[in-house]
């Protein structure tokens, strides 16, 4: 099978982590060969963060490289922004729309800017859920990237047993349930 | 677990793994990224072997150097800037050679995700001549962290294993092994090979270039150099992750790939460049292999084309050596996201004060070093482990006691005990004058969370004795030693200012968790658009929980905040109130 280059972007601190570490193993249950890459670090302390996910036959760097994504998840709509040229032309988009103001904008240094998502979708295929307002009303806003990663599961060629399979093996024991749910969600969103 | 099967793991998790297959039984290391993650998996085998955080790496090495002495496989773990503070045993350890295996993990930062340099520690290896080993994903980490301890012992050789960053924090398929119980070693006293005063090491260095010489022979048929050739066209030397990036950019070169890359398979590199039309040597960093291949008259092409900085890329390699124009997106113009404190982290505070005071700062490595940037902007300084302390007293020394007054040192608890200590214990000694805070949140944090000896609790979980800080403080002779919670302003204001204005040393421990260890339930506060007048002053810390509606009047981010209370505390007009208590 052809290598299938995944990213999650974020802000640090939004779980991309756990996130691709939940992609990484559902792919190495799928027998897949697989390399993630992540971010730890001074780089984790609110910064914008990106990790690569990558399975196939046989796969050699850990990274995606601009333009070669096939799925890029955003956690936040200016990191979508940021790294939107990482896309390949037909590549799919996710987006939070989350909005979580970098310093520049907080002191008032540099505007955040209008209308990303009309821009994006001019040029990609953009699917976007507010998933911390869906996550809220679920009772825990940080599973608000389990139904991110479910609209990327409509995507992707995993069934549900593969996906919950994996939620189980690598949440913590107490929110597994609530992270099914949150799934859920992003998994039967139409959008 | 089942032991035949195959995982996904980091590569700092494989470097873990296959230190336990090996059969190491002591490890020491100071937390330091991207290496921090190799002894925070090596503790779930603490029933097979030791563990520590040492206070810092040249320490670390040295439990690693008795260790090996006294017989077992052993070894230290750290960033490459500690490799620097480890430097002086590794560099003597080096004459000495091992009884038990030895090896000393360091991990580098190409792209400086978390570092002040982007040094090489093959250069520094070379130095100190000594070998070193270097994989190019989780599954050769795995590999070669046995290898390297045989070869340790065969060769009676310290060896390097080096990493970066990318590899040290990559995830791959790893294949489980079982774990070789290695016999003790029985210690005998050889002074001549273990006390290195000059007339034994003197001949220590004869004895260490001859194995040097053998180990470089015996390069050109190890496993861990192999050839792949295939069109001779394009041949390319490399080692490490850039390995993975010649693999995409040119499937249909032929490569040598050096698992080993000091000393350098000559041979075997004279057979290669024989054997291809052009030879190309990528490398990260600096041009080690480069520089000593073309030293043998070999032609090659290098950093002519490639950089000394920052990480590699496929994309980079097809640009360089194949020319090709790559139709890529030009990236969106957006405002940058670079790191910074956290929601209701502590050091927010403690800046804040010192900012407000317009006191300059000689900072040190840790997250308060991220008081550098706006809207803090109050560290002038950040050079390595230790030396907020003294530089502080370097100035004093130039410029005099009035000039120190409008100066502070500030450094974390696990930074202190690194090596701060030791600056402090000079301000006492020569008599300095000048204010140290210590900003204790009783962990070492940037790292993410590692115990140390004033925690109270060791790596394997042990609860130990743990070092009363201020209590050192004193017992080192500082007289003026006082503890503020980090929170509170107004006492953080008047200590500072009393201290500054005082012509001895003084050290404020500003004494509050890291926000980010406490699992209990947060308080919550909210802003109120119609009491708020917009003008700013809680917005002046920084707190990324803190954005400003439309028209301009305050929104509190209820996922981010961490009730923390600062922005309370500098509202004059009551917008600000508490709508969920917490449990603090």
């Amino acid at each position: 099978m052809a290598v299938k280059n995944i990213m999650i972007v974020g802000v640090g601190g939004q779980g991309t982590l756990l996130t691709s570490r939940i992609l990484g193993g559902l792919a190495t249950a799928g027998g897949y060969d697989v390399k993630l890459s992540e971010v730890h670090g001074m780089a984790q302390r609110g910064g914008s963060v990106v990790t690569f996910v990558r399975y196939g036959g046989k796969v050699a760097e850990p990274i995606v490289e601009e333009g070669q994504a096939d799925v890029l998840i955003a956690f936040e709509r200016l990191e979508a922004l940021r790294y939107a040229h990482f896309l390949k032309e037909d590549g799919v988009l996710i987006i939070n729309d989350w909005r979580i103001d970098p310093i520049p904008v907080v002191i008032g240094a540099a505007e955040y800017p209008e209308g990303i998502i009309e821009t994006l979708k001019k040029e990609h295929k953009v699917y976007t859920v507010n998933a911390t307002e869906e996550s809220k009303k679920l009772g825990n806003p940080r599973v608000f990237n389990l139904i991110v990663l479910g609209i990327a599961a409509q995507h992707m060629d995993f069934s549900t047993e593969e996906w919950y399979d994996v939620i189980e093996r690598t949440v913590p024991q107490k929110t597994i349930e609530i992270n099914k749910k949150a799934f859920d969600v992003g998994y039967h969103l139409v959008s | 677990m089942s032991e035949t099967k195959k995982v996904i793991m980091l590569g700092n998790e494989a470097i873990a793994r296959g230190a336990y297959e090996a059969g190491v039984k002591v490890s020491a290391a100071y937390p330091g990224t991207p290496s921090t993650e190799i002894s925070e998996y090596l503790v779930q085998y603490k029933d097979d072997l030791y563990c520590e955080w040492s206070p810092n790496e040249k320490v670390a090495t040295e439990v690693a150097i008795g260790a090996s002495v006294a017989g077992v496989r052993a070894m230290s773990c750290m960033k490459h800037v500690g490799f620097n503070v480890a430097a002086d045993p590794a560099y003597t350890v080096s004459y000495m050679g091992v009884n038990g295996g030895l090896v000393i993990v360091v991990a580098d930062d190409p792209g400086l995700y978390s570092s002040q340099n982007e040094q090489d520690t093959r250069m520094v290896a070379r130095a100190a001549q000594l070998p070193v080993l270097e994989p190019s994903d989780s599954s050769e980490a795995k590999e070669f962290m046995k290898q390297a301890f045989e070869l340790s012992e065969r060769f009676d050789r310290p060896f390097v294993f080096r990493t970066t960053t990318r590899l040290a924090h990559s995830q791959g398929v790893v294949e489980l092994g079982w774990r070789k119980e290695v016999k003790d070693r029985p210690y005998e006293k050889d002074i001549r090979k273990t006390v290195m005063m000059p007339a034994n090491a003197k001949l220590r260095h004869i004895e260490i270039e001859k194995r040097n010489l053998e180990l470089a022979e015996a390069a050109d048929t190890l496993s861990v150099n192999r050839m792949e050739m295939n069109d001779t066209k394009i041949g390319v030397i490399t080692s490490g992750i850039p390995y993975q990036y010649v693999k995409e950019a040119l499937p249909e070169a032929s490569v040598l790939k050096l698992g080993m890359v000091n000393p350098l398979p000559k041979k075997l590199i004279e057979e290669f460049a024989s054997k291809v039309e052009t030879l190309y040597i990528v490398e990260e960093l600096d041009p080690v292999i480069e520089e000593q291949v073309r030293s043998w008259g070999i032609k090659a092409v290098g950093k002519e084309i490639f950089t000394v900085q920052g990480e590699y890329s496929a994309n980079m390699i097809r640009r360089a050596v194949l020319g090709e124009e790559l139709n890529i997106k030009t990236p969106a113009q957006v405002p940058v996201r670079p790191p910074i404190l956290c929601p209701g982290c502590p050091h927010r505070s403690v800046y804040y004060a010192v900012r407000k005071l317009g006191l300059h700062v000689a900072g040190d490595i840790g997250c308060y070093t991220l008081g550098a940037v706006a809207p803090l902007s109050v560290v002038d300084t950040t050079i390595c482990m230790g030396a907020s302390i003294s530089s502080l007293h370097g100035m004093e020394k130039a410029k005099g006691k009035e000039y120190i007054k409008n100066w502070v040192a500030a450094i974390g608890d696990s930074t202190f005990l690194h090596t701060g200590i030791n600056s402090l214990m000079n301000m006492v000694y020569n008599n300095a004058t000048g204010t140290v805070l210590i900003l204790d949140n009783s962990t070492t944090g940037m790292t993410g969370h590692q115990d140390h000896a004033a925690t109270g609790r060791t790596l394997q979980g042990d609860l130990a004795p743990a070092i009363d800080i201020s209590g050192l403080c004193r017992a080192i002779g500082v007289k003026n030693v006082f503890e503020v919670n980090a929170f509170d302003l107004e006492a953080l204001e008047r200590v500072i200012k009393e201290e500054t204005a005082r012509d001895e040393v003084s050290v404020i421990i500003t004494k509050t968790p890291c926000v980010l260890l406490s699992k209990e339930k947060k308080p919550l506060y909210t802003a109120h658009a119609d009491l708020c007048k917009k003008c700013g002053m809680c917005m002046k810390p920084g707190c990324p929980a803190m954005t400003r509606r439309e028209d301009g009047t305050i929104r509190i981010d209820d996922t981010m905040c961490t009730g923390c209370g600062l922005c309370k505390d500098l509202c004059k007009f009551g917008a600000i109130e508490l709508v969920k208590a917490g449990d603090r």
